[in-house]
Parts: structure tokens; C-alpha cells; sequence
């Protein structure tokens, strides 16, 4: 594999790598041929992010066709290749990557003013695939607006809030800070920002309601947005669907996938602006507290190639002594969207027993576009939906 | 270290409009305690703000809401709210909270312009922890610091005192037979001082400082119809 990246793409690469950094610690590192794709997602595998380059933001993109290479290194290495981007602009002409499969090592190569060379060898581990699995086109609220309006909503907030609630109507949405049950509520202070429909370039509301989710993991996106002023598009239907959110433009294409709260009954109104909130879905039996509601797919198999190289090092640890942040506590899933992914399961494993090791949170409701699935080895067992019998069994 | 920091408004003049309904007629104030981090950090959002307004509610608990209107391009407004819990306090506890005398100093100085002090005052913090002020009625005035390794001293001259004369809260005899070269001083928390400088930015009509030998060291600012008062406890 060998990839140059020219100019203000150079920037533009540090710039999504630092946002990834904001969720989670580990860098996923793996050329397609429809782009190289970075992720991200943190511990509790509630926020997930995805940056796609297109060949064409490289100046050169070479990346293996004979097998899939997917590594993961620590988010830390790489950021420190791209520490100053002040000085990046200044005295970067271009970042050459490129692997090296028999030192298992990815090298990044900076040519610099006056023919100087960075070069960091950094070393990966073979990583399984991750991709989150959603559809956002398919979501019944979809908003896009400039990063300025995000960035001037997000300023009200403290940058220690951890949870906000967006609710929607046909003509306005409403931001507010999220307070937890209990002592803590009586003493909290209470902000709410309302946005009128006509400050987004785009604003559709199927569904009016509320969505909970961690502001924290946004914040990274925002920064890249508003220092390449892509707009921001904003996709969800339902409390305890994931949030996405995304920037593109022709070459690139970044996605924040975050899980919400599932709906609360106890939802709180703190006004009379309040959103209606949906009724509760029944409750939900099966469901340990802190499995999230979406899965990622995972490829649990040993994959060919890097694989054989070490030993896998699949995050067996994260997926089940799940880290009970309080993010992740309160990611119930409902009964309900339980059967819905099971009927937009398209490969059909909702017959197989899914792979205990790797499952936790999953985000979407259906496959991802069939460019993403080509890339997994074909005995990859995706799991998109557990029954509630297995998952007992696993805890 | 402790420090006292008092901020007066005189609403009728400060705010475009007033209302207030206090406990009873007779005492006609309201007395509440608020997390000033919080208040803060809602005034800070809001100062780009066309109007902000500021009531007290019962949301979840009695709260000081600071509802303001944002620019926007749009036709409509943005509008943030902010409730900000407060407790009220019973009346029985006010007499905890009344407002301190001036004390009887012992040297009262109008201060130099405010950004050289605290361009002054910054540097020094970077030697020491502890900055002696003292002053005179000849309007002089030095700021001191002193390390095992490093003294410094700064020396500000034609300050200018401020005329209080028969104060009735100032001891007419004391300041009359006070020798005019003598100089009261004070050792305090430089951080004290620095917090009460950046007051600076409000560009203040009046800054002035009063002395109270090796006990207390009282700063106010004025502006129009605020007035800031710093009361800062001398350190050995």
C-alpha cells in the first residue's frame, strides 16, 4: 500500500485524525478501493467514526487487491505525525504513507521545505473490521446546517456536560443539556437553545421527538467541520436509534455514529416547549442494562492474511467486560427494534447463533452498501441482531 | 486565602427595566445564593446577546432563569435560557449577609492606570506568591515582592488620594495627625489581586484602594452604576 497526500489535504488528513482521537484511543486503518477508510470508537462502543478519503484526495492511491490488510495502532502515534498543523501548513508539501507488511509497521513519511523528511514508523497490530452499519438516508428527521450554527449552539454548554437532548418539531429544534435521574437534578443547572428551521439549509421532520446522546464525541466532528466549513448533516428517527453525523465533499466523507438514550419514560419537560415525547415502547424483558442497541458488525473470524501474521487481537476484553460508563448504562434496547433488525437482516444470520466474543453495541438497521461488505473475508459472521436468549447466556 | 468580594448595582439605572417584590413591604429585599460558576458561565454565553433578561422562577427549584435573545440571520430569534438553581435565603439569616463597614483605614490611595498594575502585578506572580502593597497620603505607592534570591519593587508616585474627610465611618483624628510620608501596607494572595485587576476590562471611572496596616487591604472599582469592592485579609 502507498498513498500521498498533497498540499492542504495533508492538513485536512491530521485534521480528521485528531477528531477521531476524540473518540476513541485505537486508529482503524484500512485501504478499500473505494478510499482509505480511518475509524474510531470508543470503549463502551457507543460512538463510533468513520473518515472515507476517495482515491482522488490522494495524489497517488495504491492500496493491495489481493487481500484485505486492516490494522488498528494507537490514535496517540499518529496524532503526534501530525502534532502542529500550524506547522504543517507552513512546511508540508506532501505525507507519504506507505506499509511495510514484513515489519509490520506503517510509515509515514512528511517531505518537508528545504528537502527535509519525517519519517515515523509506526507499528499496528492486525485489527478485525470495523464498520458500523447504518442507513442514514433512510432516517425520518435530516437536518444540514453550516458548522457555525453547531459550533455557536454547543458554546452554551460546559465542555464537561456529557449528555444533551435535541428535540424537533416542524419549525424548531431544541438543545438542551441532559440531567441525570436522581440527587444530582434538584441542584443542576438547566440550559436550553431553540433553533428556528430557517437557520439550517435543510430541515425535515417525519417524527417529532427527542434524542439523548453524548455531546463530548460530537465536539470532535464539529472542530473538523468548522475548520474545512463543510456543513453538517444531522440524520435520526428515534430515541435509542443511533445519531449520525456527517460532513462530505467530493473526496471525503466523515460519519459520527452515535447511540441515544432509548426512550424514557420519565423523560423530563422542563418547559412548555418541551417536545412531545413518543409513548414508551413495552418494556423490555430480555435486555441487560448496558448492551447497546446497534451492533457493528464485526468480523469475528480469523481474517486471512495480517491475521496469521500475530495473534488477533480482537477487543474480547471491551466487548464483554463491557465498560459501564454512564453512556453506556442507559443504552437499553427496546423488544421492538430488536425484531426491526432482524427483518432487515439481509444476510440472514439472524439464524445463527451469533459470535459471543464480538458482540456489543451495533448501530444500524440495515447492511451498509455492498461496496463496504466486499472487503470481509466471506466467512465473516455478521451479527446484526441477538436474540435475548444467547445474550443472557453471554453475560 | 479567603477574600470578600462585593458587587453593587444600582438597577434602576443599570437595567432598561425593573421589577422587584420583596419578602414584605417592610423589608423589601430578597436574599439568594447562587454557585457563582454557574451564573458565570450562563452571562458568559449570553454577551453577544440583542436583550437578556433575568427573572426568578420555581422550575425544578427556585432559579434565577437568564432567558436571552441571540443575533441571528434569520427572521427569528435565538433564544437560550439558562436556569440557574438558587437557594433563597430565610430571612432570620440575613443579618449573615449584610454589608460589611468600610473599615477604618489607615491610608486611602487612588490606584495607577489599572493595566500597568496588572501587567506588573502578572510578572511578579511569577517570582512569588505573596506581593506586599503599601502607600502613603503623599499619593505614593509601591508594590513589593521579596525572595530568597529576588527583590522587586515597584514605585508609583502622584497617585492622588481620595478626599474622605469627616467620614463618620473614618476616625477624623487618625488621618488628620497622620504623618503624610508614613506607609500603611498590606501582604496578600497576589492570585487575590489578580483576580480583582482583570475588573479592569470594564474600564472603570475610579479605582482606589484603602489600607488597613498589616490587616486588611480594601479595592474598589467604580463604573457608572456598578461598584466592585474587593476586601482582601493581610497574610504574615
Amino acid at each position: 500500500m502507498h498513498c500521498v497526500v498533497t498540499g492542504g489535504n495533508v492538513k485536512v488528513l491530521a485534521k480528521a485524525v485528531h477528531s477521531l482521537s476524540r473518540i476513541g484511543d485505537d486508529l482503524y486503518v484500512e485501504p478499500q478501493e473505494d478510499g482509505l477508510a480511518l475509524r474510531s470508537v470508543n470503549s463502551s462502543r457507543s460512538a463510533y467514526a468513520c473518515f472515507l478519503f476517495a482515491p482522488l484526495f490522494f495524489s497517488r492511491y495504491s492500496v493491495p487487491n489481493d487481500h484485505t490488510f486492516r490494522c488498528k495502532m494507537a490514535i496517540k502515534s499518529v496524532q503526534a505525525v501530525f502534532r502542529s498543523l500550524a506547522t504543517l501548513e507552513k512546511t508540508v508539501e506532501k505525507c507519504h504513507i506507505e506499509l511495510d507488511e514484513q515489519k509490520d509497521r506503517l510509515t509515514f513519511t512528511l517531505h518537508c521545505k528545504h528537502s527535509l523528511l519525517k519519517t515515523h514508523n509506526l507499528s499496528f497490530q492486525d485489527s478485525e473490521s470495523l464498520q458500523a452499519v447504518f442507513d442514514k438516508d433512510s432516517c425520518a428527521n435530516i437536518f444540514r446546517a453550516q458548522p457555525r450554527l453547531l459550533v455557536d449552539t454547543v458554546v452554551h454548554f460546559p465542555s464537561s456536560l456529557e449528555e444533551v437532548t435535541v428535540s424537533v418539531s416542524d419549525e424548531r429544534m431544541w438543545v438542551r443539556n441532559h440531567v441525570e435521574e436522581g440527587a444530582e437534578q434538584s441542584r443542576a443547572m438547566l440550559t436550553e437553545l431553540c433553533l428556528a428551521s430557517d437557520e439550517f439549509d435543510h430541515f425535515s421532520v417525519k417524527n417529532h421527538n427527542s434524542i439523548t446522546f453524548c455531546l463530548k464525541e460530537l465536539r470532535g466532528l464539529l472542530v473538523f467541520a468548522e475548520s474545512t466549513g463543510l456543513p453538517v448533516s444531522m440524520y435520526f428517527d428515534e430515541p435509542g436509534s443511533p445519531v449520525v453525523l456527517s460532513v462530505t465533499d467530493s473526496v471525503l466523507e466523515g460519519n459520527f455514529v452515535l447511540a441515544t438514550l432509548s426512550e424514557d419514560p420519565s423523560l423530563r419537560k422542563n418547559n412548555s416547549k418541551g417536545a412531545h415525547t413518543l409513548p414508551p415502547p413495552p418494556p423490555d424483558d430480555f435486555m441487560n442494562d448496558d448492551i447497546d442497541s446497534y451492533l457493528i458488525a464485526m468480523d469475528t473470524s480469523v481474517a486471512p492474511g495480517p491475521s496469521t501474521a500475530g495473534p488477533p487481537t480482537p477487543p474480547l476484553a471491551d466487548s464483554t467486560c463491557s465498560k459501564q460508563s454512564a453512556v453506556a448504562t442507559h443504552r437499553t434496547r427496546t423488544h421492538r427494534e430488536e425484531d426491526e433488525e432482524a427483518e432487515e437482516d439481509e444476510t440472514d444470520d439472524s439464524d445463527r447463533p451469533p459470535n459471543k466474543k464480538f458482540r456489543s453495541l451495533f448501530f444500524g438497521l440495515v447492511l451498509p452498501p455492498s461496496s463496504q461488505i466486499s472487503t470481509q473475508p466471506v466467512m465473516s459472521q455478521e451479527v446484526l441482531a441477538s436474540d435475548s436468549e444467547n445474550e443472557t447466556q453471554a453475560e | 486565602s479567603f477574600c470578600i468580594c462585593i458587587l453593587y448595582l444600582c438597577c434602576a439605572n443599570f437595567f432598561d427595566e425593573y421589577q422587584m417584590e420583596g419578602v414584605s413591604p417592610e423589608d423589601n429585599e430578597i436574599c439568594l445564593e447562587v454557585t457563582p460558576e454557574n451564573l458565570s458561565r450562563a452571562l458568559k454565553t449570553v454577551q453577544t446577546a440583542k436583550s437578556v433578561k433575568v427573572k426568578l422562577t420555581k422550575k425544578h427549584c427556585p432559579c434565577l432563569t437568564i432567558a436571552a435573545e441571540l443575533p441571528t440571520l434569520s427572521s427569528i430569534s435565538r433564544v437560550v435560557t439558562h436556569d440557574v438553581p438558587v437557594d433563597v435565603i430565610p430571612r432570620r439569616l440575613w443579618h449573615e449577609f449584610k454589608e460589611l463597614n468600610v473599615p477604618d483605614f489607615d491610608v486611602s490611595i487612588y490606584l495607577p492606570p489599572l493595566k500597568t498594575m496588572k501587567n506588573v502585578v502578572d510578572r511578579m506572580k511569577n517570582l512569588s506568591n505573596f506581593l506586599v502593597i503599601e502607600a502613603n497620603l503623599n499619593g505614593e505607592m509601591n508594590l513589593k515582592i521579596e525572595t530568597d534570591l529576588v527583590s522587586v519593587t515597584t514605585h508609583f508616585k502622584d497617585l492622588g488620594n481620595p478626599p474622605w474627610g469627616d467620614d463618620s465611618s473614618q476616625d477624623g483624628g487618625l488621618s488628620q495627625s497622620r504623618d503624610p510620608d508614613s506607609m500603611a501596607e498590606a501582604r496578600v494572595d497576589v492570585r487575590r489581586l489578580q483576580q480583582f485587576l482583570m475588573g479592569q476590562q470594564v474600564n472603570p471611572s475610579k479605582a482606589m484602594c484603602n489600607i488597613v496596616h498589616q490587616r486588611i487591604l480594601h479595592l474598589i472599582l467604580l463604573h457608572e452604576d456598578v461598584s466592585l469592592q474587593y476586601f482582601i485579609p493581610a497574610v504574615a
